[in-house]
């Protein structure tokens, strides 16, 4: 039998963007966002999320890690529908491998 | 003033000039249900919470203002997604709002528990899930405020029972002003002056008008500007009504039951100018092959919608009225009469093809040109989906933007009734005419009992043709006859259901002198009732594009039964 695969080939490292979004800090927020990727079959490569300084947690900064494909700009262009996301834009100055970067392994329990 | 999380909703509410809610009660709604007890809300009890969804829809597209559904959690929830998913498609101001079990409970698969908030959140502009009383305050006037800005769409509203029985103390001043449309920046005057210079340098435009036309009140205003440039215009389902299918350059429906005349129109065009449409499947039939030879214009409200099927050469973003006004302003006459003779040789030589009426009186697009004719020009049409609304789309003439109420983005059987009703509770003392099939009425027909009790106006005229019509119709076009489950093997009497239900129920004899006639009478008699109007089973709606097949390859003809009956 032949080996089934994705009918989309998958992403590679260089083609990668980095969208930065601002959101509103509350639950269901994550929700909207990944439901847009998952609804639109679009791949969600890899997700930060941190509270932004200074404004007791209402809103946070989100990057997220996407296939650059055409379909892209009407994604974000969904994305800024969303009552949740203030705004939305790209950020070619991070590197394709960033969250590659943030990832440390655990380190090993003693043994 | 001291209270609970309940009535301080209703005030909301009120506050926010809500006079109707449809709805049905349940446990976790219940508090709810209590505050309305003292209210002026007037509550409208469905038999099906779907019922309730589509009634607040029927409101809400009669005026434009979103309109609220009642509903508990878990399967009263369940049964107002349809409702909520419809209105999302046709982009329709609704404000659902569902009891939840209390929040100590979410997350326990407690008794009704089904997470609302999850289920709704694809399928509306946004959604809440209450966490305390006071946020009520900001959520309810946001909600509003979402549902009828920018493009219009339902917004859902999850409160937990506790939320509802919290007690919150608040001043009079403290509440908040109620949520209003908010208007969109306006474009750049340069955008407006390309535009304009689009248009004047075309020597073949066409208007392409959608459901944002009639949603921004700009049908005058396309309809003026169609005039002023020689603009032959077609329209999407939506859209009908915003140009009356008496004005000469008015081309009706584009696309998969189109004329073959509209379609071709836009095979020679050479600019198409997209106001408030969305460029779907069922109007451009295979996109790439749609309007060759045009260039595309595309004003939209929605900025995600420009680009998002056709790239257009020059898209705006903006409120289509203030888009047209604009234009107007900088915009000379300009004659293109062999254009405009070229649309009209276009729309004589394609006409629908339907056997004359002396023939064959009840031929459906008989029956659809006989409603133009005996309705006043004021009378609201909803449609359930089939043949019957693709028939009416095409015969029934709709003059007026926000009579003719179809469920075209998501194509809902079970819509046409209980949007009549609520097209009634909104345009009181108009005739409401509900045009169904009988696979379509089934599907909310529980909904008589409502319409029995609140006796309105509405008149279900079903085009009765013992079969899922349109599923028959694939079957013998394009699953080489191959009739499965479209045919129904036992049929209700649905004069006989009518009138179990305390409605008035006619059948009309086709073999009758006059059964045209008996029709009229039947709509003239005031009160609700059911008319059962036989249709010849095998009957096409033709012309139609296979789907998938690009809009030149429409199929005018088809069956040998077509003939027989012709
Ligand atoms: C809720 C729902 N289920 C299924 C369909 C698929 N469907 C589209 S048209 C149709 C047949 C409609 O039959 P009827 O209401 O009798 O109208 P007719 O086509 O005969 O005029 C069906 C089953 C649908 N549109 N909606």
């Amino acid at each position: 039998m032949p080996e089934i695969r994705a009918s989309r080939d998958v992403p590679t490292a260089s083609r990668l963007t980095v969208l930065e979004l601002r959101v509103r800090n509350h639950p269901g927020a994550m929700s909207h966002i990944t439901g847009l990727f998952a609804r639109r079959a679009f791949n969600l490569e890899a997700i930060l999320c941190v509270p932004d300084p200074g404004d007791a947690g209402a809103t946070s900064t989100m990057l997220l890690g996407v296939a650059d494909e055409p379909r892209l700009e009407q994604v974000e262009r969904q994305l800024e529908k969303l009552h949740d996301v203030l705004a939305v834009r790209q950020r070619p100055d991070l590197p394709a491998d960033y969250f590659m970067g943030l990832l440390r392994p655990a380190p090993s329990v003693a043994g | 003033m001291k209270t609970n999380g309940a009535n301080l909703l209703r005030i909301l509410l009120e506050r926010q000039g809500i006079d109707t809610i449809a709805g049905i009660p349940g446990g976790a709604i219940l508090p709810f249900y209590d505050a309305l007890h003292r209210s002026r809300i007037r509550h409208i009890l469905t038999r099906h919470e779907q019922g309730a969804g589509f009634i607040a829809q029927g409101m809400a597209r009669v005026t434009g203002r979103a309109a609220v559904a009642l509903a508990t959690s878990g399967p009263g929830a369940t049964n107002l997604i349809t409702a909520i998913a419809d209105a999302r498609l046709d982009s329709v101001p609704l404000v659902a709002i569902t009891g939840q079990v209390p929040q100590a409970l979410i997350g326990t698969d407690a008794f009704q528990e089904v997470d609302a908030y999850g289920l709704t959140l694809p399928i509306t502009k946004h959604n809440f899930l209450v966490r305390s009383a006071a946020e009520l305050m900001d959520v309810v006037p946001q909600a509003f405020a979402i549902a009828e800005s920018g493009r219009p769409g339902p917004v859902a509203i999850d409160v937990p029972k506790d939320v509802q029985n919290a007690t919150i103390e608040f001043e009079a001043s403290d509440l908040p002003e109620p949520g209003r449309r908010e208007g969109i920046a306006a474009c750049a005057d340069a955008a407006i002056d390309e535009l304009a210079s689009l248009l004047a340098r075309a020597e073949r435009p066409v208007l392409y008008l959608g459901g944002g036309v009639i949603a921004a009140g700009a049908a005058d205003l396309a309809r003026e500007l169609a005039h002023r440039a020689c603009a032959p215009v077609v329209s999407t389902l939506m859209a009908l009504g915003a140009v009356p299918p008496e004005d000469p350059l008015f081309m009706g429906m584009l696309g998969m039951h189109g004329t073959k005349g509209t379609n071709q129109l836009l095979e020679e065009a050479d600019l198409l100018f997209a106001i408030g449409a969305r460029f779907d499947d069922r109007a451009t039939g295979k996109v790439a092959e749609f309007c060759p030879r045009a260039t595309i214009a595309h004003v939209d409200i929605d900025r995600a919608e420009i680009g998002k099927i056709k790239r257009p050469f020059l898209g705006l973003v903006g409120d289509a009225a203030d888009v047209l006004r604009r234009l107007l302003a900088r915009l000379e006459p300009a004659p293109r009469p062999a254009w405009c003779a070229r649309a009209a040789h276009l729309r004589a030589a394609h006409p629908l093809r339907h056997p004359p009426c002396v023939e064959d009186p009840l031929h459906p697009v008989n029956v659809c040109r006989f409603l133009g004719e005996s309705l006043a020009p004021d009378a609201i049409v909803t449609t359930d989906v089939g043949q019957h609304q693709m028939w009416m789309a095409q015969a029934y003439p709709v003059r007026r933007p926000r009579t003719f109420l179809t469920s075209g983005g998501l194509g809902t059987m079970g819509f046409g009734l209980p949007a009549a009703i609520g097209a009634s509770l909104a345009a009181p003392g108009r005739r409401v005419v509900c045009v169904s099939g009988d696979g379509s009425i089934l599907m909310n027909i529980q909904e008589l009992a409502t319409l029995a009790e609140l006796d309105l106006p509405v008149a279900v005229v079903l085009f009765n043709n013992d079969h899922l019509g349109l599923v028959r119709q694939q079957q013998e076009l394009f699953y080489n006859r191959r009739f499965e489950a479209s045919r129904f093997h036992a049929a209700p009497d649905f004069a006989a259901l009518a009138r179990a239900f305390g409605i008035r129920g006619v059948r009309i004899d086709p073999l009758a002198g006059d059964p045209l006639g008996d029709l009229a009478a039947a709509l003239a008699a005031p009160g609700p009732c059911l008319i059962d109007v036989p249709i010849h089973e095998g009957l096409n709606v033709l012309p139609m594009v296979p789907p998938g097949a690009a809009n030149h390859q429409t199929i005018v003809e088809t069956s040998t039964r077509e003939v027989a009956h012709a």
